[in-house]
């Protein structure tokens, strides 16, 4: 699992690759909330189009960066899904608290 | 039989030989990943509550093809039983959360209740034994 931050136009976006488990999701977690409590930009974006595989406590990870970004009235979004990682947030059905796009382009122009 | 020891990072081993294992014997793709995604989440909960996050512990998975007869037809199953030896647990307390809440933690549970037929858990002396069972549709059978 890989995980970077970038900032572009007042947004800071992650890219996660590689498979998100019990192993690394603290890595995960730990790396996105401290990028957006110091960045405080108003929007966060979370590419997901790299992850093969995320478990629960990835989607726990995505939850917690909901919620700081929340906390500091920044939008949080998600974009790229793979079939894998749509299904695990289907499934624990928070999909819909998420703001979803088919890429991050549409994120930025959203 | 597979044979690990409690370190997360071997999750993606047993991930891979789950996925190629359930791939060969003729489930569809999508309950290919969510057999490995059941186990995945099975063997997180072990390394995490039986074994308190210790990394050397012993677990051993055992895989096994079988039928019954349904219906006037045979149909096949996957069991998988994955066998630890932490301490004794009330299969009682294994509750997921509520999915109404939007909150981190206690979704693995759901992930492997949704993805098997079966779930089914055990004490035999001093061995926790979790027993994971998914039917093949009649007719998906390569075996």
């Amino acid at each position: 699992m890989q995980i970077s931050a970038r900032r572009h136009d007042k947004t800071t976006i992650f890219d996660l690759s590689g498979d998100i488990d019990s192993a690394n999701s603290p890595v995960v977690r730990d790396s996105v909330l401290r990028e957006i409590r110091e960045s405080r930009t108003p929007r966060v974006v979370v590419n997901l189009s790299q992850v093969r595989y995320m478990d629960s406590s990835g989607v726990a990870s995505l939850v917690e960066g909901l919620k700081a970004s929340r906390d500091l009235g920044s939008r949080f979004i998600l974009v790229g899904l793979t079939t894998s990682t749509r299904e695990v947030l289907q499934l624990s059905r928070l999909i819909k608290v998420f703001e979803v796009y088919d890429s991050e382009d549409q994120a930025m122009a959203s | 039989m597979l044979a690990l020891y409690s370190n997360p990072k071997w999750l993606s081993v047993a991930r891979a030989a789950v996925e190629r294992l359930a791939e060969v014997l003729g489930f569809p793709v999508e309950q290919c990943r969510s057999i490995t995604r059941a186990v995945d989440e099975a063997l997180t909960n072990i390394v995490r509550h039986s074994y308190s996050n210790r990394l050397d512990q012993p677990i051993a998975m055992y895989f096994r093809r079988a039928q019954r007869r349904h219906n006037g037809q045979v149909q096949q199953r996957l069991e998988i039983l994955l066998c630890e030896r932490g301490p004794a647990v009330d299969p009682s307390k294994f509750q997921g959360r509520p999915l109404d809440e939007i909150r981190p933690g206690g979704l693995g549970l759901h992930f492997i209740q949704q993805a098997m037929d079966t779930v089914e858990f055990t004490r035999k002396g001093s061995t926790n034994r979790l027993c994971l069972v998914k039917y093949l549709a009649h007719g998906s059978s390569v075996l």
